[in-house]
């Protein structure tokens, strides 16, 4: 399904402030898979789902999607196949449009755009129907403007938008880590059945190990650009917090603050503020 | 006093259409589009020079958009392809334009227009013919105005009519699937793009479209005004500005078919102060510019005073309980 080979990104090459983002990646994603990707700040985690959305050109390697390779083909074309909600809620909305022009914009992503009406009546109910599945309320409030909803709530509806016409690939980067342990809890879960019923393939970054290890069948160790470690299905079954600290313990002799202090109060959703 | 007001009145609703573009480059789009000051003598110049050439005034009106589309356009072109500044790129657009419009005037600085067969000769006519003038006029002299009778009232009825089509064809657009990504690309770029949508050639089709529509009303504002002239655009920019920001002050921005509502009613209204203002004895027809800028600098800060004295009045309504009861609490706690 999606195939990254050797894939090299460097920013400011040649510059003192030269950042090696990604050291030769290699990464099969198979029809359905939902590989969940941790590490540390910088690990080039960001850098890597630019690149496959093509938001970035890497500087090497190749990008294949569907048996054809993408490498070259700009964003707005990928886009049509790829789904993605951004770490941040303000990002995958359009705040001046209403619910429902929103969501009939996800609506006409894999179709030509016409001047034919965005919202129509049969589109409408169709909205209606998927929001409320939200359990959110939101189904009542199609022509609201989404600037007035809040974090949470336009989260998840960037989350339906981004799944609503079942795309290839879908993308979340950090989609729970600016909402408070509830929302968040709500978003990780809602994002689990989503991707469950429609089985999309996923790669979701986070920084919560615990969320990590609970959703999905495979994740992936990131550090400084490189995939550090993997697990399968089998080896995921039986993952741990502990041994998965343990790993990148071996990996790097100190392990990053950061995952420490994430890896320790459990429960949901954990305020990580990556960088983006 | 009459006379002036329709005037002001002809004029404004002329000038709304030019208003409507720098909508939807100003706000739908988000994109500071200085072109206007050029595309507007574009559609002028291009209308004059085909009228005078004796061509039909429908068509060399179609002709004058046409060529504001093209303008506006290239703008876009500058910004999505050339990664230049928004601001800098229809600064360049519109001084490219200035000689781009000469040579389309064919190096006259003015065209006059008078005697010509034009579309405001059309509209008075169809008036006249049609019996509209007599009984309006019937009309006027029975409420006791009949002492200044309007030359005729074609232009203002067929004019709005225009216009409003104009507006709604806007406000149709906008709402199609093309339109809805259009506005997304003016909210939030990197949600459109992720979305599949084209955000480079949306911002020039828009860009094209709100020149397309300054340009019309350039071409008909010649031909109200009987001549086109190279200078005719400047400051225009801010005329159409100042529509929108006093529209939006006065009408509201709830829905986009009341936002262009508002902008055209903006226009008119402008239009009226303009003209109010300039018969005052103190004022000279130059302080014109000037007042403009007077106006918008109100229109801007006027409305949020206001928020703010209603918001200031708010929380003080709020704040006095608090006080009292911890007035009563040291009074209590001295005891
Ligand atoms: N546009 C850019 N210009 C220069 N350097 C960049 C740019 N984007 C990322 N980097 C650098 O590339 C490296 C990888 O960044 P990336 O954002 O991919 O990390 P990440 O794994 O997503 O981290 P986080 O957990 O903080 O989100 C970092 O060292 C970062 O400083
Ligand atoms: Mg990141």
């Amino acid at each position: 399904m999606l195939q990254l080979k050797n894939v090299h990104k460097v920013f400011n090459e040649g510059q003192p402030d030269e950042r090696v983002a990604l050291a030769g990646i290699d990464l099969e994603l198979k029809s359905g898979d939902f590989v969940t990707v941790i590490g540390s700040n910088g690990a080039g985690k960001s850098t890597l789902m630019n690149v496959i959305t093509g938001v970035l050109a890497p500087d090497a390697g190749e990008i294949w999607m569907d048996g054809k390779e993408v490498t070259r083909l700009p964003e707005f074309k990928r886009s049509a196949r790829i789904g993605r909600v951004f770490q941040d809620p303000m990002a995958g909305t359009a705040a001046s449009l209403t619910i429902e022009e929103n969501l009939s914009i996800a609506f006409t992503r894999n179709k030509t755009r016409t001047l034919a009406r965005g919202v129509t009546k049969k589109r409408r109910a169709f909205f209606r129907e998927r929001l409320a599945e939200l359990n959110l309320g939101l189904e009542n409030r199609l022509t609201a403007k989404v600037g007035s909803l809040s974090g949470g709530e336009r989260q998840a509806l960037s989350l339906l938008m981004a799944t609503l016409t079942y795309p290839s690939l879908l993308l979340l980067d950090e989609h729970t880590a600016a909402l408070d342990p509830a929302r968040a809890a709500l978003i990780a879960e809602m994002t689990e059945r989503i991707v469950r019923a429609s089985r999309l393939t996923t790669l979701m970054v986070t920084h919560n190990m615990q969320q990590a290890i609970a959703l999905g069948n495979r994740l992936v160790m990131m550090d400084a650009g490189r995939i550090v470690a993997a697990f399968d299905e089998e080896e995921k079954k039986t993952l741990t917090i502990e041994k998965l600290l343990a790993v990148f313990q071996q990996m790097r002799s100190a392990a990053s603050d950061r995952l420490l202090l994430n890896a320790f109060p459990p429960g949901a959703g954990l305020p990580g503020q990556g960088g983006e | 006093m009459f006379a002036s007001i329709f005037g002001a009145l002809e004029s404004g609703i002329i000038f709304a259409i030019m208003a409507l573009g720098v909508y939807l480059s100003f706000r739908v789009l988000d994109f500071p589009d200085l072109t206007v000051d050029g595309s507007f003598v574009t559609g002028a110049g291009t209308a004059a020079a085909m009228i005078t050439r004796g061509l039909d005034p429908i068509l060399a009106t179609a002709c004058g958009t046409l060529a504001g589309f093209i303008a506006g356009c290239f703008t876009g072109l500058l910004h999505t392809k050339g990664k230049i500044h928004a601001l800098l790129s229809g600064i360049l657009m519109m001084i490219a334009l200035w000689s781009i419009n000469l040579r389309i005037m064919e190096d006259a600085a003015n065209i006059p227009l008078l005697g010509k067969h034009t579309l405001m000769t059309e509209m008075a006519d169809f008036a006249k013919i049609t019996g509209l003038d007599a009984s309006l006029n019937a009309a006027l002299k029975a409420v006791g105005l009949g002492e200044s009778l309007p030359r005729t009232w074609g232009i203002l009825i067929l004019m709005l009519a225009l216009t409003l089509i104009i507006k709604m064809l806007n406000d149709w657009f906008l709402q199609t699937e093309i339109g809805l990504v259009l506005r997304a690309t003016g909210d939030n770029k990197r949600m459109s793009r992720s979305f599949s949508a084209n955000t480079d050639r949306l911002t020039i089709l828009g860009l094209g479209l709100a020149n397309a529509w300054v340009a019309l009303s350039g071409a008909i504002y010649a031909q109200y005004g009987g001549f086109a002239d190279i200078g005719m655009g400047v400051g225009m920019i801010i005329v159409g500005l100042a529509s929108v920001i006093i529209g939006e002050a006065l009408f509201g921005t709830k829905t986009i078919a009341r936002t262009t509502l508002a902008v055209i009613g903006g226009a008119i209204i402008y239009r009226i102060v303009v003209t109010l203002a300039l018969r005052i004895e103190f004022f000279k027809p130059g302080d014109l510019k000037l007042i403009t800028a007077v106006i918008v600098v109100l229109a801007l800060v006027v409305p949020k005073a206001v928020d703010n004295r209603r918001e200031k009045r708010r929380r003080k309504r709020r704040q006095a309980p608090a006080d009292d009861r911890n007035r009563e609490a040291e009074q209590r706690a001295a005891t």
